[in-house]
């Protein structure tokens, strides 16, 4: 199900350089909220018209919090919302991750952690153990609030500025770091080199894929992302990063 | 009382608006933010006589009041098609048109023989995707090429053909023209202007493609320029789309001479957009007098 909604900025803050974080009040939106899904918001300017999709970060009571990194003109303007200001926005889309029982270990990178703190709040509110593996290029954010919940927290950054210098992928082999359930969200190259790696331990993997998109819900059939289909004569399809992921299996995506 | 009802080659449209092939799916995607029975028709996705890949993403691009896409015509195959989204389409009360796709004439004379018989009211003959590699807009740039097209495809359609030209062209009247001397009953356009974005940092092009068909708001005067022409020039009806987002784009096109309009890139920016665009024609209508829409339409000398 998904719905269209006119949302109310109730907060905008600078989290880091270049990263906000904005709560957006919607009470319809939100209802229909799952861990690892997206929204998209337009931009309304007349120039952009494609709607942006921003995952979910937190899911409150009639609000939906995202933090977003400024990457482009639509982006930037959402970094200067206003509280009080109106915001078009639809959702929910996309799957979202599929929450197990047992140890989790969650593993973010960039602009990958926002949508892994929500995650992380209902595995832990479900009696999970959780440790998260967060990876930036310098510095951090969000890493305290994962703390808040009770989660092990492990940070790399490519410049050694925090916690371990190098990659999350490394981070986990040092740490010797496994769970039940690994759930990632961040590069293309991370997710692939972290699927190489799980696949290894045995490790299941639900990775959360990008790509450029329209509309958001299936129809434009622009966001596609190669998976393998035993079906198909050549062993792959192409499928919908809106509709049927974000969230694909590690073992399903064909990496190149 | 007020009509907005179209006639295109003997099918009755309760209005004139429909959804440009490859934005709307068949539907089913947007059946969660509007009522279908509302439309005059669903122009389904373009399909072809086996299932398709499509092309590699990057897929899309924004481009101001705009987009690019190079989607390449993902589709499931003619089979899938009759088994899945007819049945869907038919629980609602508005026409199906089934935009048929191909990398040759063979390929299209396979669609359309499979569709023979089958519970549909209109065929879209896709000769101007430029997004496919073979066939698509290789055929729509021709005009003998075009002919030859129509007319295979004709010999075998058991309901209306509906001709979908491209904006790419030097004189799009010739082709136009062709078309109808090949047997189209009606003609839609425009289909996409070919078009390219480079990101500059990474200097690359943006699609994988390197190009492909721009369409949306910022193409509606050429879409307008060409219906008009288009619809001077031949005798049957036309069907227009390019960049329309709302009522007062759809009567542009309206007066310029079409019959029925579609709405393409708009239901990517708003999935209401249809239902607005009816309604808007209906107030047009009420506040200005006009009882039926051929008062105003082709009122453009």
């Amino acid at each position: 199900m998904k719905k269209t909604e006119t949302a109310k900025v109730l907060s905008n803050n600078k989290l880091a350089e270049g990263i906000f974080d904005i709560t957006l009040e919607c009470p319809e939106v939100s209802a229909l909220a799952k861990a690892g899904q997206f929204i998209e918001i337009y931009p309304d300017n007349g120039a952009n018209l494609l709607a942006r999709p921003i995952s979910i970060c937190e899911i409150k009571e009639n609000a939906l919090r995202i933090v977003f990194q400024t990457v482009g003109k639509g982006t930037k303007l959402f970094s200067e919302y206003k509280m009080g200001d109106k915001v078009r926005i639809l959702g929910t889309c996309g799957n979202g991750y599929d929450l197990k029982n047992g140890s989790a270990l969650l593993v973010g990178g960039g602009i990958g952690v926002p949508p892994l703190l929500e995650t992380a709040k209902q595995l832990i509110s479900a009696g999970s153990k959780v440790n998260v593996v967060l990876g930036f290029r310098s510095g951090s954010f969000l890493s305290d609030e994962f703390e808040k919940l009770g989660a092990e927290v492990h940070i790399a950054t490519d410049d050694g500025s925090v916690g371990f210098k190098g990659n999350v992928v490394d981070l986990i082999k040092a740490e010797k770091l496994a769970a039940e359930t690994v759930y990632a969200c961040g590069p293309k190259i991370m997710l692939k080199f972290l699927s190489m790696h799980c696949e290894g331990q045995n490790m299941p993997l639900q990775v959360s894929m990008e790509e450029r998109m329209a509309c958001g819900i299936g129809a434009c059939v622009g966001c596609v992302v190669k998976i393998r289909d035993e079906v198909s004569a050549d062993g792959w399809t192409y499928k919908k990063v809106c509709k049927d992921g974000p969230v694909f299996d590690s073992r399903e995506v064909c990496w190149e | 009382m007020i009509n907005t009802s179209v006639n295109i080659c003997g099918v009755e449209l309760k209005n004139p608006v429909m959804t440009a092939s490859g934005t709307f799916g068949s539907g089913r995607e947007f059946s969660d933010f509007i009522d279908l029975n509302r439309l005059g028709a669903v122009v389904v996705k373009g399909v072809a006589a086996v299932p398709w890949k499509g092309n590699p993403a990057p897929r899309i691009a924004e481009v101001y009041g705009g987009m690019l896409n190079s989607v390449g015509l993902q589709n499931p195959g003619v089979d899938w098609f009759i088994e899945n989204d007819i049945p869907f389409l038919r629980q609602f009360d508005t026409k199906i048109i089934v935009n048929v796709c191909g990398h040759s004439v063979e390929e299209y004379e396979n669609v359309v023989r499979k569709l023979q018989g089958q519970d549909i009211d209109m065929l879209e003959l896709n000769i101007s995707c430029p997004n496919v590699s073979e066939g698509g807009m290789s055929f729509g740039t021709d005009p003998k090429m075009a002919e030859k097209t129509v007319k295979a495809v004709k010999k075998l359609a058991d309901k209306p053909l509906i001709v979908k030209l491209t904006p790419n062209v030097t004189d799009i009247t010739e082709i136009a023209k062709a078309a109808v001397s090949g047997g189209a009953d009606a003609l839609s356009l425009i289909n996409t202007l070919t078009g390219m974005k480079i990101d500059i940092y990474r200097r690359k092009p943006v699609l994988q493609r390197k190009v492909g068909g721009m369409s949306g708001p910022a193409v509606k005067p050429v879409a307008v320029r060409m219906v008009y022409q288009v619809c001077k020039a031949v005798d049957v009806p036309v069907i227009g789309m390019g960049g329309i987002s709302n009522a007062e784009d759809a009567l542009e096109f309206i007066m310029a001479g079409a019959t029925g309009v579609s709405l393409g890139t708009a239901n990517f920016t708003d999935p209401y957009a249809t239902i607005k665009t009816i309604d808007g024609i209906e107030d047009y209508m009420k506040k200005y007098g006009v009882n039926d829409l051929s008062e105003i339409r082709g009122i453009i000398e």
